[in-house]
């Protein structure tokens, strides 16, 4: 079961449970998951209220914090710069992660129709995944996408002249970074390859035998089954997206250039904690983060009761 | 719990070679033709998929005017001077970067190994007061974005003197904060049929011995996809390390990268590529003798 599904049944469960269970392993249970408590105190839960705290306060590690109240919220509302990153992120989550899913999801169906020589293509669409989050691979997509870069010589090659430098241009900077994004639909296809497999192929032959064409079949049998793995995938890649870094950091050289159109909000975020190093401000972006990744994930549960379709 | 590996395929069976038996005599072209345009179709997607990784390797290997010129794949010139001179061009020789890196991997690799296994039996097999709770709580900080709670541990980092450590990047691996790892392992124990500890416990065993002799040995697959991911995660760590490292001796490759950017600009492709590629080796590496473990991993946890 995955790590969402797992959630949502330790959620719904917590109240069924009237009869008192016994705990033998109590001594046993606290040594074994000392490292973890540790961990969860020392390096979550503590440093989580300090940031909630240091959201009210002006610091910049040099003197004490200083408590400011509000000024902190006061002035994000103002911050027009915020603002454009939130917009930017919005529009790299909504526009790239359904994209990506979208390309995962199909190359899974055509992978999973029995095709020879599956663990090849498997492997090949599976690859940039796992490089894509590289300094390496970012820096490739700099060059690309850049005004003498690969992506203008072919064009050139096409009879295209005079194409721009896509990520010197702030119209088409930022769907450079989502095009990276997509072409790491590998690892939610991996997923969805492992749903498809689940479904039983009786339903399929049932289908056919009514004569239900490929496309009914999608439709009917293979989307609906699908759900629980699509509402994970989809609840994960929107977390993991609204957390995007390297690629705007490296691409943008670090400025979120150019006129902040890759500006992400954790570029932005990292920019004033840890170059600016006014530490307060940081902390109050981070919790706005946290508050929007928080109500997106909410929404994302609270409609999934209306198109998850749960066999059991 | 899917296996991708193990699991017989019920529609590869159908779709094989040997489905043509069944299928009225007119209709084998047909699907003959189609089958070919599905190869084809995917021939070409996995050409796109990977041309960008394969013209980079290629371009390392040519002089920086060409760069600019040669979008095809061939013919390769095998120029190893960009290697030479990105090898040279930064503050450390490029092996200095690759040295520390692979220090960050193994504390880190180390790190999840044993704490994440032992979180991961008390979760799975122990009986113990708030046990559902810190489960749930376990499974939530799998989602908490890193930016909640970066700012208060650099202060603390900072304060006990170890920013410009690797310290930071390693000790909370020492501590199970990788949830991913533990989750996945809870998942792999769940799967360890419980008479194999009790058969123990009636021998005498506590619960330390089941751990190590029972536990601990039959969960070296899951073992295997930890240390792979760990690896491919923390050698392509960025953030942690662009927070963290800030003198040139104590750089990770990544940051070695990011500060060829700084200083080359966009002058010297040819180096740039060339140490990317150095910088890809080792995953690409793990990735072809790892797959197995990463795509099990993935299909478990589904992480990423």
């Amino acid at each position: 079961m995955s790590a969402v599904g797992e959630l949502t049944e330790l959620v719904s469960n917590r109240k069924k449970g009237g009869v008192k269970e016994r705990h033998p392993d109590n001594k046993a249970g606290l040594a074994f998951m000392l490292p973890w408590l540790l961990g969860f105190l020392g390096i979550t839960l503590i440093p989580m209220i300090a940031s909630f705290a240091l959201a009210f306060t002006d610091y910049s590690l040099l003197a004490p914090p200083e408590f400011t109240g509000l000024a902190n919220i006061k002035e994000m509302i103002g911050d027009s710069r915020l603002h454009n990153s939130l917009v930017v992120t919005f529009i790299y989550v909504f526009v790239g992660t359904p994209l990506q899913l979208i390309m995962a999801l199909l190359l899974a169906v055509v992978l999973n129709q029995g095709i020879k020589g599956l663990s090849f293509y498997r492997s090949v669409f599976y690859l940039p995944s796992l490089l894509g989050g590289s300094v390496a691979i970012a820096i490739l997509w700099r060059q690309m996408f850049g005004a003498n870069g690969l992506i203008n010589q072919v064009g050139g090659m096409l009879g295209f002249e005079n194409l721009p430098g896509w990520v010197s241009n702030p119209d088409t900077a930022l769907g450079t970074i989502i095009l990276l994004h997509v072409w790491t639909f590998g690892s939610p296809m991996i997923i969805f390859l492992a749903g498809l497999r689940q479904i039983p192929e009786m339903y399929y032959e049932a289908a056919s035998v009514d004569g239900a064409s490929k496309v009914a079949q999608f439709f009917r049998i293979t989307i609906p089954l699908l759900t629980p793995i699509i509402f994970f995938n989809v609840v994960l890649q929107v977390i993991n997206a609204f957390q995007s870094f390297t690629q705007a950091f490296v691409v943008s050289g670090g400025t979120g250039g150019p006129s902040d159109s890759t500006m992400f909000y954790t570029l932005y975020l990292y920019q004033k904690g840890f170059t600016q190093f006014d530490m307060g401000y940081a902390s109050a972006m981070a919790w706005l983060l946290l508050i929007i990744v928080g109500i997106f994930t909410a929404i994302n549960f609270f409609v999934s009761k209306f198109w998850v379709f749960y066999d059991d | 719990m899917t296996d991708l590996q193990s699991r017989p395929n019920p529609a590869a069976a159908t779709g094989g070679a040997g489905a043509d038996a069944g299928v009225p005599v007119h209709h084998r072209p047909k699907r003959l033709v189609r089958r070919t345009v599905r190869h084809v179709v995917m021939i070409i997607a996995s050409i796109v998929m990977i041309y960008p990784l394969l013209w980079m390797v290629v371009s390392s290997l040519r002089p920086n005017d060409e760069i600019f010129r040669n979008p095809s794949l061939f013919p390769i010139s095998f120029d190893f001077s960009n290697y030479a001179r990105g090898w040279e061009s930064l503050a450390q020789p490029f092996s200095h970067y690759l040295i520390n890196s692979t220090l960050l991997v193994l504390g880190c690799v180390i790190g999840n190994l044993v704490a994440c296994s032992l979180t991961a039996y008390a979760f799975a097999r122990l009986k113990f007061w708030g046990r559902n709770v810190a489960f749930a709580i376990m499974l939530l900080t799998l989602m908490l974005p890193i930016h909640v709670v970066i700012v208060p541990q650099y202060i603390i980092f900072s304060q006990t003197g170890w920013v410009n450590t690797m310290l930071p990047l390693i000790l909370p691996k020492f501590l199970a904060t990788d949830a991913f790892f533990v989750f996945l392992m809870v998942q792999f124990i769940r799967g360890i049929p419980k008479e194999l500890d009790e058969a123990a416990r009636i021998d005498g065993c506590g619960h330390f011995r089941i751990f190590f002799q029972v536990i601990l040995p039959l969960m070296l697959p899951a073992l295997a996809t930890t240390t792979i991911f760990t690896f491919m995660w923390m050698w392509n760590d960025f953030f942690g390390s662009l927070i963290y490292l800030t003198t040139p001796e104590n750089f990770t490759v990544p940051l070695a990268l990011k500060s060829f950017l700084d200083t080359q600009g966009s002058s010297d492709w040819g180096a740039m590529f060339a140490m990317s590629v150095v910088s890809l080796v080792p995953l690409f590496l793990v990735f072809l003798f790892g797959q197995r473990f990463l795509i099990k991993g993935f299909a478990t946890t589904g992480i990423k």
